[in-house]
């Protein structure tokens, strides 16, 4: 019973948070450009309004991939309410974001394929990265469940904090925003088109849409779990998170994908490593 | 209820693709301000999008020849129906001052359906955003959601299909 009511509310409640997120990020990024913005619940509209699209595909792998890539953010969001095991969540969103990859080199489309390549090379990039942070929280907690976590007396941030700033890394190269925003873009006119989206429309860039809201719960649910023992703790951390995110969002240019491995790998590793070495000491 | 909800989603999130067919740049500056904090029309939901594919709004400015006909036509059978087409300024009306010229075409209209005209050279932006506005108005009448979007088997792309997945 308590583990359907949780499927429920991942699959209900995660949507409407990531949906209306998008909209917040919106408001704030307008606010930040001295310009009035959309309505909070714009990204609703926009998604009613694709769904209702007619149906246009290039070929039908690309309709799959974006299925794929649906449940799988779906199922690792619904596997996060339900406090499974870190390392299976982290496989199931692998497995969503390469099949985004697939439906993109699934088409002719320079602009798509070119996109694919940047969005594999992302993937690349945060993989290790998250992958270190569930090894700092097994190392603290002693286990990968969520539920060990949420048992965990003291704030993981406390004793993970070099491993927050990390996540952060994999949060903004997610949620593609700048300086990591090279295989798509929220804003169009990029050299891209819309990169690694460009061939997707209608109905099948709404599920992307959707996912990419599953996702953006997803990563932020992690990120909620350094402050786990109180609730306004957490409130205060992602708000502070997310601001951080339009703030660098807003202020930085669009770098490319080698300064992006260069970096990300060096400082990450680095921080990653100098956390994990100073729990034993 | 339905139809209602997707009718005002269609109204509330036009994106927008620009097409310059040969504009002197006039046009497609008065255009591109209405992105800028002064006008800001993404206040409506309006997005500037670079692919046809996302997009419910096409904005034309600039003459049409017989060179650019073909990207105007494409341009048009890419984009996933309803959609509307909105021709901007003297010579996306009518070809302007080029009209007589040997290799120009005339109005957009010559080409693709047109939905509103904005006229001006250039136009003014607060007329571009009223012609967007016209334009909505078109979309609002157009929209039958269960005929165009969600049922259907829906098309595979005209001319990706012919070439085939690599």
């Amino acid at each position: 019973m308590k583990i359907a009511l949780l499927t429920l509310a991942g699959l209900v409640l995660a949507p409407l948070a990531g949906g209306l997120l998008a909209g917040v990020d919106r408001k704030v990024t307008a606010w930040l450009q001295s310009r009035k913005g959309p309505p909070i619940i714009q990204p609703f509209y926009d998604l009613i309004k694709l769904f209702a699209k007619e149906k246009l595909a290039v070929n039908p792998w690309q309709v799959l991939c974006a299925w794929v890539y649906l449940m799988a953010a779906v199922f690792s969001v619904v596997l996060f309410f339900n406090q499974a095991d870190l390392l299976l969540l982290f496989f199931v969103q692998a497995v969503g974001a390469v099949f985004l990859v697939m439906g993109a080199l699934s088409v002719p489309s320079p602009y798509s394929q070119v996109g694919a390549q940047r969005e594999l090379l992302q993937v690349l990039t945060y993989e290790p990265l998250l992958m270190l942070v569930f090894v700092g929280i097994y190392q603290v907690t002693g286990s990968f469940r969520i539920s060990s976590v949420l048992d965990h007396p003291r704030p993981l941030l406390l004793e993970l904090p070099l491993l927050y700033l990390v996540l952060t890394y994999a949060l903004t190269i997610k949620l593609r925003k700048s300086p990591f925003d090279f295989s798509t873009s929220h804003h169009a006119h990029q050299e891209l088109v819309r990169g690694v989206l460009t061939e997707y429309s209608g109905p099948f860039l709404g599920l992307v849409e959707l996912a990419h809201w599953y996702e953006t719960v997803l990563i932020l649910g992690l990120c909620a779990l350094f402050w786990a023992t109180s609730v306004p703790g957490m409130a205060i951390l992602l708000g502070a998170t997310y601001f951080l995110e339009l703030l660098v969002d807003n202020t930085m240019a669009r770098m490319t994908w080698r300064w992006m491995l260069r970096y990300v790998w060096t400082v990450g590793l680095v921080l990653a490593f100098t956390n994990l070495l100073w729990l034993h000491l | 209820m339905f139809d209602a909800l997707v009718t005002r989603a269609r109204v509330k999130s036009p994106w927008v693709l620009h097409f310059d067919c040969g504009s002197c740049n006039g046009c497609d500056i008065e255009t591109l301000a209405c992105l800028t904090p002064m006008y800001d029309i993404e206040r409506f939901g309006m997005i500037n999008v670079g692919n046809p594919k996302h997009a419910d709004v096409l904005l034309v400015t600039g003459t049409v020849n017989h060179r650019n006909k073909k990207v105007l036509q494409a341009l048009y059978e890419e984009m996933p129906d309803p959609k509307v087409v909105i021709a901007i300024g003297a010579c996306g009306l009518s070809g302007g001052v080029f009209r007589d010229a040997y290799n120009v075409v005339g109005g957009v209209d010559r080409v693709i359906p047109v939905d509103v005209y904005v006229p001006g050279c250039p136009a003014r932006p607060e007329a571009i955003i009223d012609g967007v506005v016209a334009a909505l108005g078109k979309l609002r009448q157009k929209a039958v959601p269960t005929a165009a979007g969600a049922g259907g088997n829906g098309r595979f792309h005209p001319r990706m299909k012919a070439t085939g997945s690599s």
